[in-house]
């Protein structure tokens, strides 16, 4: 094992190779066995290798682009899983891009929020409320529901409600800090939830418990989004965006900042960082992925009701960031990816397996065991673990570190700059 | 309207001392651990739902047996108090040891990411331990001390009406006061006590002055959960059913009751709690009346959040508790 | 970016594989079960809540489509085809909920579900069972909206929250004489909807509203609000709500002196409430759309076999699950009838289920109108005397 990995290091034709044969192997063996659960993980998990070789970024990104637009829906799109392969990659989507920004607020700016959800549900509920005939109770003007082309400003629109959300929470928040903070977060996405369950009277806004049934779908040029395989590109189009804005940000003078007031808010204080200012960005970013993402789940789910966004939700987008590592983009979207499949695709199915077996006999099987319910479980399990074991996550967070010599001669030349990379030492005392 | 409040206030402060009663003990073990820890032991409220579901398996074990028949109730009931405590103790000594202190020096962030992990864990731990033996995880106790009384505020004066409660709610009351005033003289009088406040005061002073640090934390730890244990217990007779998620949210309380008698101040947590106990039942009772039934008892939650938040921004040292500026 | 660090490549690849493994047997599993027309086997979904704080009345549908599975293997092995249980946990999260549809939708040999539990699990998964045609028999949601929306797949056999709210106003506005009234909701789409419609017929009967408060589930002190009844001095509560907070709420009244009549609906149904109230379960009322079964021969039969099976005793919805599982059983088998001994379409099956029109369950008649709703729901009305499940039956109300 060590002798090939020695050997493929290095040898950037060999990776290459390699990881198309993978590529079509695992999508050969999606497209002739249909439904099977195995297949498709294996592919997504082509992904996670493309990250490990060592080709130039444009071409890494060029591939999982590929990968990701071309290869999985086309090959999936023959047997008879498609859609629900589709509905766990969109929700898989939109874990991810809640993660990355928790990610902001957790990972890089260190201020650690337990009610996340909340932007979430505001985005889910901006566009739910007008896309249905609920917007009619209170705006006197306009005709409800919106139609289903309103979608595309909604994205936006959600992003800056959440965003505006974030803070209006941070303003108050932030003078409290540390455990504190978590408690107080904590709070205010309990009392949002609670607020919107309510909201039916004295005006009725969120229509409470019962929720918003038949939100329009989207919808461009007449042609309508309904199913999951649509909502996978509408995602995959968001993600790519938040991706591309995290990384802007992570090594951006923001980013440093983040990093700065986490590891020590009077020294970065004393740097010239405005803190408050650092810390609402962080919110306000943090909170706007939430928001679009929120307005493409009411329009996946056409439902939105408040037992969507419990405190179990935050914890489980906390599980993600923790499991992937904290700061780190590539961890987050590993972690959001395994939290997310493990809770849709493998319990259920692991569940299910088990039942038919005690179904047909073959073991007993107490109800109380089976691995759906064990959610909390794992959780539990996975946070002490990693909080004990590998606080870094499974892909920790890598600062670039530059090579002060070839610094000195790149300005002299202009060229030739070298960029070493080392992990990040943020959370590894 | 006032009359109307007046009316049903002796009814609200009874119950309302009753439930406040419930978060002080609850929130002196917050406070308690936070004072020598600066970490919010989130697994605490789960302690305390363990607490009820060991109290109760046992008593339904008693009843079993017939034990619960022949012994007077409230012997059983003591020695079901003390045995919980004892095991609820070790098992947060044992929480201690495994989850937190191979993260003492670690960043306070880890810390607590491993308290909520905890804090699940042991949620479904308990769900899957009482689902597997009884094939649901509700569980009801054995009816006890359900014998009604009625204080007769109403001989007092017209403006009241009589406040309805049962023994039960009588013994809850007395216990706790029994373990505050133990907890304070055991803080404040003894040897151990003293150890245990140096230790809050200054970690490092403490150790140099030959103070066990890590005996005195298993020892906040073990006093925080046994009384928190025996407060679950309490809770389970008063109110009769349990279900493995009764911790979270009531441990969030206790802790806001917590902070809102300063955290890390005993005798502020005890206040705190009374103080919110009332608070929440006067807002349930009486939100609708205030507001024109704009809102109703529907927000208590959000009543009772929203002072978390105001007392940690406005005054985050609490009403009790004196103004500590950061070391730097 | 090397492939040096060994070790953290391999708790990655560790981790996933061990994903992957879990998978594996499940993924094989269904690649035997399912694949297509060449085993012949038919599976039918359940989805309900069997985790969670409803997972006494989630499981109870499940065990309940189970034995009517169970019974009825034997007539579809005569007919060339295998019955599968496919059981599902939608946990009461309309996400997971929506999520499993989209399992069931593309797995073509399960040709029909029962469930949901949840309104609002219900309202968005049936979107999904719409869009693959899969029919589905809800055994429980009385919400207006599950049928409303006029989708060809969506049936139900229990009575809707308009005709069991009213009907319960009915009963306690004449025949208990309550003229002011105390409501008191779990802020539930299941409890705001009963409430809702509740408070609406009764005050057009006639009757005061003296208050409506709502409660937060999962909590155990219900104090404050029982307070505000014990000011206002009402003829009756009704609850509209679950079980659990309805036990402990009944509970807590007693023990405040409050003696007068509680009132719920099918949501009180179960023998927990019994197990959590006690003796305070006394006089209370609850309005349910099973009859009886210990009255009918059928119903006797069908508890005791229940019993026998699952070791369990009935509660109301294990009826519902039964029936709903019989009835899609009835609609597939017309189906296949023409199918020439292929699986029958899903529409096909659809069709069949909404064609049924005179079908004999053990606790109900089912016959589906132009939107799936059953046309013999009725509403019982049933009593607690003593701390006994089930109470005894007071009154029945048809359409």
């Amino acid at each position: 094992m060590n002798k090939l990995t020695s050997k493929l290091k290095g040898n950037k034709l060999a990776q290459i190779i390699l990881l198309v044969l993978y590529v079509l192997i695992t999508s050969l063996s999606l497209y002739l066995a249909q439904a099977s659960v195995t297949a498709f993980l294996l592919l997504l998990f082509s992904l996670l290798l493309l990250y490990y070789t060592e080709l130039p970024d444009r071409l890494k990104w060029l591939i999982a682009g590929v990968v990701l637009i071309g290869v999985i829906p086309f090959v999936s799109s023959t047997g008879p899983g498609y859609q629900s392969y589709m509905e766990v990659a969109t929700v898989v989507g939109i874990y991810v891009a809640m993660a990355l920004g928790l990610n902001i607020v957790v990972g890089l700016a260190g201020l650690l929020d337990l009610g996340f959800v909340a932007f979430f549900a505001i985005g889910a509920y901006t566009y739910g409320i007008f896309a249905t005939g609920q917007a009619a109770n209170f705006m006197p003007f306009g005709t409800f529901p919106l139609s289903g082309e309103s979608f595309w400003i909604f994205i936006l629109i959600g992003c800056f409600v959440a965003a505006l959300f974030g803070v209006l929470l941070g303003i108050p928040v932030l003078r409290v800090k540390g455990d504190y903070l978590a408690i107080v977060t904590l709070g205010f996405g309990e009392i949002i939830r609670i607020v919107f369950n309510n909201l039916d009277k004295p005006v009725n806004i969120t229509n409470g418990a019962m929720g918003l049934a038949s939100v329009k779908p989207p919808e461009i040029f007449g042609y309508q989004f309904v199913y999951p395989n649509q909502f996978y590109f509408i995602v995959l189009a968001i993600l790519f965006f938040v991706i591309l804005a995290v990384r802007r940000f992570e090594f951006s003078k923001i980013g440093r900042s983040w990093k700065a007031v986490r590891e020590n808010e009077i020294a970065a204080q004393s740097m010239g960082i405005h803190l408050v200012r650092t810390k609402l960005l962080a919110f306000a970013i943090g909170a706007s992925f939430s928001g679009m993402m929120g307005v493409v789940f009411a329009a996946k789910q056409t439902f939105v009701d408040p037992t969507s966004f419990t405190l179990l939700e935050s914890i489980t987008i906390l599980v993600m960031v923790i499991l992937g590592g904290m700061g780190s983009v590539p961890g987050v979207i590993l972690g959001a990816a395994v939290i997310t499949i493990l809770n849709l695709q493998v319990l259920t199915e692991v569940t299910n397996y088990l039942n038919q077996l005690s179904l047909d006999g073959v073991i007993s099987f107490p109800e109380a065991l089976a691995p759906a319910k064990m959610q909390r479980f794992i959780f539990g399990a996975i946070l002490i673990i990693f909080a004990i074991y590998r606080p870094q996550g499974l892909i920790p967070s890598k600062n670039p570190v530059f090579d002060e010599e070839s610094l000195k001669e790149g300005s002299k030349k202009h060229r030739n700059e070298q960029i070493t990379v080392e992990p990040d030492k943020g959370f590894q005392a | 309207m006032l009359a109307e409040i007046l009316q049903s206030l002796p009814q609200v402060l009874v119950d309302g001392i009753a439930l406040g009663a419930i978060y002080a003990v609850i929130a002196l073990g917050y406070t308690m651990v936070y004072g020598i820890l600066e970490l919010i032991n989130f697994a605490h409220g789960e302690i305390f739902m363990t607490g009820a579901f060991i109290g109760v398996a046992m008593l339904i074990l008693m009843t079993g047996m017939g034990w619960l028949a022949a012994m007077p109730a409230i012997l059983a009931l003591i020695l079901v108090l003390v045995v919980t405590s004892i095991l609820t103790g070790f098992m947060g000594v044992g929480i201690e040891r495994m989850a937190y202190r191979p993260l003492r020096n670690s960043p306070k962030l880890i810390t607590l990411i491993s308290a909520i992990g905890v804090s699940f864990l042991l949620q479904d731990l308990v769900r899957f331990i009482t689902e597997y033996k009884r094939g649901n995880y509700i569980l009801t106790g054995p009816s006890m001390f359900n014998e009604q009384f009625s204080i007769k505020f109403s001989s007092i004066s017209s403006s009241f009406s009589d406040a309805f409660f049962k023994t039960s709610t009588l013994i809850l009351i007395i216990a706790v006061v029994i373990m505050m005033i133990g907890l304070d003289f055991f803080v404040n009088k003894t040897k151990w006590g003293m150890a245990m406040r140096a230790v809050a005061q200054d970690r490092e002073t403490a150790s140099l002055m030959s103070i066990n640090v890590n005996k005195v934390i298993s020892l906040t730890f073990f006093i925080g959960s046994a009384l928190g244990g025996a407060t679950g217990v309490l809770f389970a007779v008063q109110y009769g059913t349990i279900d493995p998620y009764i911790g979270f949210i009531l441990g969030l309380k206790a802790f806001t009751a917590a902070v809102l008698g300063g955290i890390g101040n005993i005798r502020g947590a005890m206040a705190g709690g009374l103080m919110l106990g009332i608070l929440e039942m006067f807002a349930a009772a009486n939100l609708q009346l205030l507001t024109g039934g704009i809102f109703g008892a529907e927000y208590k939650d959000v009543f009772a959040f929203a002072i978390l938040i105001v007392v940690l921004i406005f005054k985050p040292e609490g009403l009790f508790g004196k103004a500590v500026t950061e070391k730097v | 970016m090397g492939i040096k660090r060994g070790l953290k490549v391999l708790a990655v690849s560790a981790l996933s594989l061990g994903l992957l493994a879990g998978c594996n047997s499940s993924g094989g599993s269904e690649g035997s079960n399912g694949g297509g027309g060449s085993g012949k086997v038919i599976k039918i979904a359940t989805q309900t809540p069997l985790s969670g704080g409803s997972a006494t009345l989630g499981e109870s549908i499940k065990l309940g489509a189970q034995l009517a599975l169970e019974e009825n293997k034997k007539k579809f092995e005569d007919l060339g085809y295998k019955l599968q249980l496919q059981p599902y946990d939608d946990q009461a999260d309309p996400k997971k909920g929506v999520a499993n549809a989209q399992l069931i939708g593309s797995d073509k040999s399960i040709l029909g579900v029962v469930g949901h539990l949840n309104s609002g699990v219900s309202i968005p998964s049936s979107e999904v069972y719409e869009k693959y045609k899969v029919p589905m028999v809800s055994p429980a949601n009385t919400a207006t909206e599950v049928t409303d929306r006029g989708l060809k797949t969506v049936n139900r056999i229990v009575a809707r929250d308009d005709f069991q709210g009213p009907a319960g106003a009915d009963f306690a506005i004449n025949k208990l004489g309550a003229k002011k009234i105390f409501v008191i909701q779990d802020k539930t789409a299941y409890g705001t909807g009963l409430a809702d419609a509740f408070k609406k017929a009764a005050e057009e009967a006639g009757a005061e509203i003296l208050g409506y408060e709502g409660i937060t589930v999962g909590e155990k002190d219900f104090n404050g609000v029982l307070t505000q009844v014990l000011s206002k001095k009402p003829d009756l509560v009704f609850f509209g709500g679950l079980y659990t907070e309805g036990g402990q709420l009944i509970r807590q009244a007693r023990d405040k002196g409050i003696k007068i009549p509680f009132m719920g609906g099918d949501g009180m149904d179960s023998s927990t409430l019994v197990e959590i109230a006690g003796d305070a379960v006394e006089n209370v009322y609850y309005t349910s759309v099973a009859a009886d079964a210990s009255k009918s021969t059928e119903g006797k039969d069908f508890s005791s076999k229940y019993k026998e099976k699952f070791n369990k005793n009935v509660e109301s919805y294990s009826a519902y699950g039964y029936d709903s599982m019989s009835v899609l059983l009835k609609g597939l088998e017309a189906a296949i009838e023409g199918s020439d001994g292929d699986l029958p379409a899903r529409e096909k099956v659809a069709e069949e289920i909404r064609k049924i029109q005179d079908f004999q369950g053990v606790v109900t008649k089912v016959g589906f109108d132009d939107i799936g709703d059953n046309k013999f729901a009725k509403v019982y009305i049933y009593k607690f005397s003593e701390a006994k499940y089930p109470g005894v039956q007071e009154g029945e109300i048809s359409k």
